[in-house]
């Protein structure tokens, strides 16, 4: 099957911790801290938004491809909630700044969280399909909680993207399996700023329920074990979520810990699993196999195996790692700047 | 469609994939791209990209920032000699205006650059960040 040739993430430096969002609100930050797993999350500045983010990381992802030129790729699909303009696509955006136009098929996918997974899903099929030599799946959010909302203490920013090829691969696919039904969890209406969600229902239910239906399918129809994985990558709405659904699958922490970035990350949205994916990547052995399934309301899940070759070596270090992003040269910001920057402040102009 | 949606179009080039002119005859790179070289009249030339790296040469911090840039104010212009020795002016993001420094080594990060208005359109483009890998 197709696989990936070349990925790449980024992530902005800004990070606002649990204590400082809580103490507007009156909240009791231990217990979100406990509760949800969540030490702070990554803020987005007013010069960043989902096409920034997702230049960064396809150039990133071509780096890491090393021979792949941008006019090969037949498509770019970027999976987000937050596309900046309602009625103008991110995509060609990101093709243009690569060289990639005027030769290519650009669409901006919607899905929750899990709209990212879906445009690596379609990038991949268009590859396996002969349709194309290359394909871009992008997974990119900038996404927004209310204020107060046990949301604004996860929704967070960052992008991962992944070139499809067949040739020089860096990780094959070998099975896929996706898994949906109409779940009313989470919903923005249109026009509306802020999402909506239906509280505990979007656990058990909706992230559970469907994560392990996309899992426990994709187990069965490749005839694997969770321990024949060295790695797993779960969608990640906060720290708790992903480490039970990989126990109640059978999954230890030990397979999830280098794509576990939730608790450091907050919740990226559409670039989740992704980005879990890209830092788990990045510490990959050849042979490697790595079980990987997003989830997005409204619901689904995109389960992948990924099974790493020996290219892994020669390409990580080409560009910085995921996890570097996330540890290093961080910038704290207070809830006034954050108000500012998420633009939760009435301007006069 | 807008003078400036009109104006950022044409300058895709320059603006996000950091095209510049270098002429045959003078080895010279202008940024942005210029069709006639200033010092020898050459119009022969080949586009080519600019690095996306370099070091601070001289910086202002601007304080008082027009209303497009007022939610990033303080925050420093710069002009940065990249690898190549092209000289060129950006905005520094990313960074306390304190810590920008003539000698810092700095990296292009593809930003928005300003918007027209809240219904207008997104002007993208590159701006210098620390380089701290």
């Amino acid at each position: 099957m197709a696989g990936i040739v070349g990925y790449g993430a980024h992530l902005p430096r800004h990070r606002i911790k649990v204590e400082e969002i809580a103490k507007v609100w009156g909240a009791d930050a231990p217990s979100y801290k406990k509760g949800l797993m969540l030490r702070e999350k990554s803020v987005p500045p007013p010069d960043m938004d989902t096409i920034t983010l997702s230049v960064e990381a396809t150039r990133r992802a071509l780096i890491r491809a090393q021979t792949v030129d941008p006019k090969d790729i037949g498509a770019i699909y970027i999976g987000s909630e937050s596309h900046p303009y309602a009625v103008k696509p991110s995509g060609t955006t990101v093709a243009e700044a690569i060289g990639a136009t005027p030769d290519i098929h650009c669409a901006d996918f919607e899905f929750a969280c899990k709209a990212g997974s879906e445009a690596m899903f379609v990038a991949l099929s268009h590859v396996d399909a002969g349709h194309m030599k290359y394909a871009l799946g992008i997974a990119a959010d900038t996404s927004q909680g209310a204020p107060s909302d046990a949301l604004e203490f996860s929704a967070a920013a960052g992008a991962a993207a992944f070139i499809m090829g067949k040739d020089n691969l860096i990780a094959d696919c070998l099975d896929t399996h996706s898994f949906m039904t109409d779940m009313p969890d989470f919903w923005r209406r249109e026009h509306e700023f802020y999402p909506q969600h239906a509280g505990r229902f979007t656990g058990e239910e909706a992230y559970f329920a469907t994560t392990k239906g996309a899992s426990i399918a994709l187990l069965k129809k490749s005839g694997m074990k969770p321990a024949d994985f060295k790695y797993a990558v779960f969608h990640q709405p906060n720290g708790k979520f992903p480490q039970r659904v990989a126990r109640e699958l059978g999954f230890t922490q030990e397979q999830i810990d280098p794509g576990w970035l939730a608790p450091r990350l907050g919740n990226t949205y559409s670039g989740a699993s992704p980005i879990g994916l890209s830092a788990t990547l990045d510490v990959s052995e050849p042979g490697d196999l790595i079980f990987m399934c997003s989830y997005g309301s409204g619901a689904g899940s995109d389960a992948f195996i990924w099974k790493v070759t020996e290219r892994i070596d020669e390409v990580r270090d080409l560009t910085v790692r995921t996890h570097k992003l996330l540890d290093e040269n961080i910038i704290y910001i207070d809830y006034g700047t954050y108000a500012k920057f998420r633009r939760k402040i009435k301007m006069n102009y | 469609m807008s003078m400036f949606s009109s104006r950022s179009w044409r300058e895709y080039p320059q603006r996000y994939r950091m095209e510049a002119s270098r002429f045959k005859k003078s080895g010279k790179t202008y940024y942005p791209p210029r069709d006639i070289d200033p010092e020898t009249g050459d119009t022969a030339q080949e586009i080519v990209r600019l690095p996306d790296t370099g070091k601070i040469v001289t910086y202002t911090v601007i304080r008082v920032a027009p209303s497009q840039w007022g939610d990033l104010s303080p925050y420093a212009l710069a002009i940065v000699e990249l690898t190549d020795g092209t000289r060129m002016m950006g905005q520094m993001t990313d960074v306390d205006v304190e810590e920008v420094k003539i000698g810092m080594e700095v990296r292009l990060e593809f930003r928005r650059i300003q918007t027209e208005s809240h219904e207008g359109v997104l002007s993208y483009g590159h701006k210098f960040v620390p380089n701290w890998f």
